[in-house]
């Protein structure tokens, strides 16, 4: 402990001046993974969490922030954003989300993500710190403007897990590639992957004709075929690698498949029904690779799989629609808790930009619908950091971890709590955005 | 036996027949402050509200021991319960459709809307035509007819629709000017939406003169020749009348301001202005108008005209006086208006009276419905929601909605149904199954 004191204090020396040394005293706080503290104070050194307790000595030269009467968490993280890749849904020009090209795991999201953009500031308003981007958009552009609806694509790109704040794509950086995106073949029209058919109609083919049923399975089985060829295809690319076959040349797509096959990398698949949860976890098997299942808008038989292989999933928006018109009104409400009960490890996306900043209420609509609130906090903070390979660095306030907290005047899940301080790795971020400073300018139009 | 019969009679009346008592609850009257008590009810009428009342023989009693009741919500920007598309694109003035003519009573979202407080709702036409098309006021009365979910007695209302949108048909893909299948169809600019729209003004103008004229000699006892009727003209005369709302779809200050100085010029009242993101920009232009704002809380950036939205502008209006109401323009986002009120907390600091007036009675006046509801007031129709706790807190949830004091949502009741329903779904479609012959050879069975 003593010793931890000296480091502090040298620390502070060499850092008494930088920007994201800083002690947060007497806040409540809420380490997510502990039970909250009544009027503690957190230290802050070179951006990491240094110490927190009731008793922390200010060192000499400090920024010290009066956290009385407010309360610290963890900042937030969204595991499912376009963030920096996409400004202005409608305008082609300003998406950078859907690449052409069938197999495309070579793409990286993170460098094409645009630091300034201005979805960064208001989202940071929020306390929001860390996100998931994701290059798997359909390369946005409607109404007219747009291209037609892109071919076939079963691979997209790399994810990338940035901060929320940074100079540059480099500096935003927390870890490229998080997970590669994978698009897996599903029964039914590319517009709703792996939804068309209920199962329990799929026996109602004669209905619809059965040549459409046939040529829809014969189309799957295909594409199935042709995304297991890939990756059996970069296998046999790794294993000439590791045999340092001569004469090998260098492949960017096998290349980018290499961290994935070595079990060391997860693909994201998105996976609406219980069906094409089940297929997309059979081939990861197959496969022998992690995988993370993103956007389930229904479980059924699928839960007891995940739960068994310990499969995460990261749900979409829970302020949506039910699926179908005689399913419960509340069918998208319930499922965080149905997934919670079910025992799987999962966290919350909200897969559309203007909606980031609504994170914690998404949340808080699965809470009013059966989650407990603590599991709702955890989905947003400690569970995605676990989930992106991060739960060393983020989604907690614990000593050694990434100073990225928020400080609110509330209950973070509720609308109206507002927020008091961000800080993401200990540098506090200005609390203004593109929409504030129009509100400060236009409250006070002369 | 007697009594069986008697009771079998009695569920054979209206409901509403009965008195309903709710008590015990939180009730946000939004007009004259929240209080601890009761709310009674009389032929679908709200009879009596305080902390004591006089308890009405025979009621029904709903107990809603910390529970809130608040009025039923009032979004004023709605297409749910429209048979088919919203728009009719074809022409630039589309003022002779009317929504009332496609009124879809079964749409399922009347019942998802129910379940999020929504009683009342603007049902407009969309957003393709400079001039769109007549709007219809409506009550979420699921399991009635068409005819049973209009409000009746609310003025009717038109939509005009500025910017990105009417342009659009203007500009097909492709561009105007390369070969394709589409033809452009005039305007394509906003100087040409704002050309149309005096157009069609300018036209109805003259017809209402033909028809003033036609009045006048009538009232002389001259013998006169009416004016043919247009159909086109007919709405558009009504709104020049004052008789008919104009909500008008909008996004930026430049064409907010348009639009009000062209209503200046031919003498009528622009009632809302929809969406308006860029309101607050003009705050002070529209309050002098006295026309009213009905916006989004906080969507942004979904297009170009939406890049200067702030989730402010409820606010910046409610400091401008003007009347403001925050709606939905969707049927997933129409469930919970309650929690899009308290956006307007959180950004710019509104009370939550004021917040909860953006979804009840703002709205309510706005369609000019505010002596019948968007408050809980003794002589206003029973129109409620109950919720679990308070429901600017986005972990409330709504327990009961009544209108015209009969109970048409009920969340008990919902979920306790459903267990028979899934068993009714399965036998269907196993009954479904045994009559459909098998799939000829070839046809791979799915697994």
């Amino acid at each position: 402990m003593r010793l931890l004191g000296i480091l502090i204090a040298f620390a502070l020396a060499a850092s008494a001046a930088s920007n994201n040394t800083v002690l947060i005293r007497g806040a409540d706080v809420y380490p997510v993974v502990s039970a909250p503290v009544k009027a503690a104070s957190i230290l802050v050194v070179d951006g990491k969490i240094a110490e927190i307790g009731l008793k922390v000595i200010a060192p000499k030269g400090v920024r010290v922030v009066d956290g009385r009467g407010l309360r610290v968490y963890p900042g937030m993280i969204d595991s499912g954003t376009e963030l920096g890749l996409s400004e202005i849904e409608m305008i082609r020009e300003t998406v950078d989300t859907g690449e052409l090209g069938e197999f495309m795991p070579q793409l990286r999201a993170l460098a094409s993500v645009n630091s300034d953009s201005e979805h960064f500031a208001v989202v940071r308003l929020a306390g929001i710190t860390t996100v998931v981007t994701l290059p798997a958009g359909d390369g946005g552009g409607g109404g007219g403007g747009g291209r037609p609806a892109a071919a076939r694509q079963y691979i997209s790109g790399q994810a990338a897990l940035i901060h929320t704040f940074g100079w540059t794509w480099e500096d935003m950086t927390f870890s490229s590639p998080a997970a590669v995106y994978v698009r897996f073949p599903a029964l039914g029209p590319p517009s709703e992957r792996g939804g068309a058919i209920p199962e329990n109609i799929a026996g109602l083919a004669g209905m619809t004709g059965t040549a459409t049923l046939t040529q829809m399975m014969r189309t799957y089985q295909q594409e199935v075929t042709k995304l297991t060829e890939f990756f059996e295809e970069a296998r046999r690319y790794q294993k000439a690698k590791a045999a340092n076959l001569p004469g090998l040349v260098r492949d960017l797509k096998y290349e980018s498949m290499l961290p994935v096959l070595e079990g060391k990398l997860p693909v994201a698949v998105a996976a609406a029904t219980p069906r094409a949860i089940h297929d997309a976890i059979r081939f990861a098997g197959q496969q022998n690779v992690k995988i993370v299942i993103m956007q389930p808008r229904e479980f059924g038989s699928a839960a007891a799989e995940l739960k068994a292989k310990n499969i995460p999933v990261i749900l979409g928006r829970v302020l949506a629609l039910p699926r179908g018109q005689d399913e419960p009104y509340d069918q998208a409400f319930t499922l965080p808790a149905e997934v919670y009960k079910a025992g799987i490890k999962f966290a919350f996306g909200t897969f559309e930009n203007q909606f980031v900043r609504n994170l914690p209420y998404q949340a808080a609509t699965a809470v009013a619908f059966g989650l407990p609130p603590d599991e709702a906090l955890k989905a947003i903070t400690i569970n995605p950091a676990q989930i992106w390979g991060a739960g060393d660095q983020l989604g907690s306030i614990e000593q050694g971890k990434s100073a990225d907290l928020m400080v609110t005047t509330g209950d973070p899940l509720e609308i109206q709590t507002q927020m008091k301080h961000v800080f993401i790795r200990g540098r506090e971020i200005e609390l203004s955005s593109k929409q504030t400073r129009l509100y400060d300018r236009y409250l006070n139009r002369q | 036996m007697r009594q069986s019969w008697i009771l079998a009679l009695a569920a054979l009346a209206p409901l509403n027949a009965q008195p309903i008592v709710i008590q015990n609850a939180t009730i946000m009257t939004v007009t004259s402050g929240t209080l601890q008590g009761s709310v009674v009810i009389k032929d679908g009428k709200i009879a009596d509200v305080g902390e004591k009342v006089m308890m009405p023989q025979h009621a029904t009693i709903i107990d809603a021991g910390g529970q809130y009741v608040i009025p039923g919500i009032i979004d004023c920007h709605s297409h749910i319960a429209v048979d088919g598309n919203v728009n009719e694109g074809t022409v630039a003035v589309s003022s002779m459709v009317n929504i009332k003519d496609v009124i879809n009573p079964e749409d399922i979202a009347i019942y998802r809307a129910l379940a999020g407080g929504v009683t009342t709702a603007n049902i407009l036409h969309g957003s393709a035509n400079p001039i769109g098309g007549q709007t219809i006021v409506l009550k979420m009365r699921w399991g009635k007819d068409a005819q049973g979910l209009i409000f009746e007695g609310a003025l009717p209302g038109i939509k005009f629709a500025l910017g990105e949108n009417p342009k659009r048909p203007g500009n097909p893909p492709g561009g105007r000017f390369s070969a394709q299948t589409m033809p452009a169809r005039y305007p394509a600019t906003r100087m040409g939406v704002e050309d149309t729209i005096r157009e069609a003004l300018n036209e109805a103008k003259a017809y209402k003169a033909e028809w003033d004229e036609y009045g006048a000699k009538v009232a002389r006892g001259e013998h006169a020749i009416p004016p043919r009727k247009d159909l086109k003209l007919e709405p558009l005369k009504e709104v020049l009348e004052g008789k008919r709302y104009v909500h008008a779809h909008c996004y930026r200050e430049d064409e907010i301001l348009m639009l009000l100085r062209v209503a200046d010029d031919y003498g009528f009242k622009i009632r809302t202005l929809q969406h308006a993101l860029e309101a607050y920009k003009v705050a002070r232009e529209i309050g002098a108008s006295g026309t009213g704002v009905s916006t989004f809380s906080d969507w942004w950036a979904f297009k170009i005209e939406a890049y200067d939205a702030i989730p402010f502008n409820a606010a910046i209006m409610q400091k401008n006086g003007i009347v403001v109401s925050l709606n939905s323009d969707d049927e997933e986002l129409i469930r919970h208006l309650n929690t899009e009120a308290a956006k307007a907390m959180k950004y710019g600091g509104v009370s939550e009276t004021e917040a909860l007036a953006m979804v009840t009675i703002n709205p309510a006046k706005q369609l000019g419905i505010d002596s019948r509801v968007g408050s809980i007031e003794v002589g206003k129709d029973a129109d409620l929601a109950i919720y679990d706790r308070d429901p600017l807190s986005d972990y409330a949830k709504v327990q009961k909605v009544l209108i015209d004091g009969q109970v048409y949502f009920d969340r008990d009741s919902d979920v306790g149904a459903r267990p028979a329903k899934a068993l009714e779904k399965q036998k269907l479609i196993d009954n479904e199954k045994k009559s459909q012959p098998k799939p000829p050879a070839g046809g791979r069975p799915v697994e």
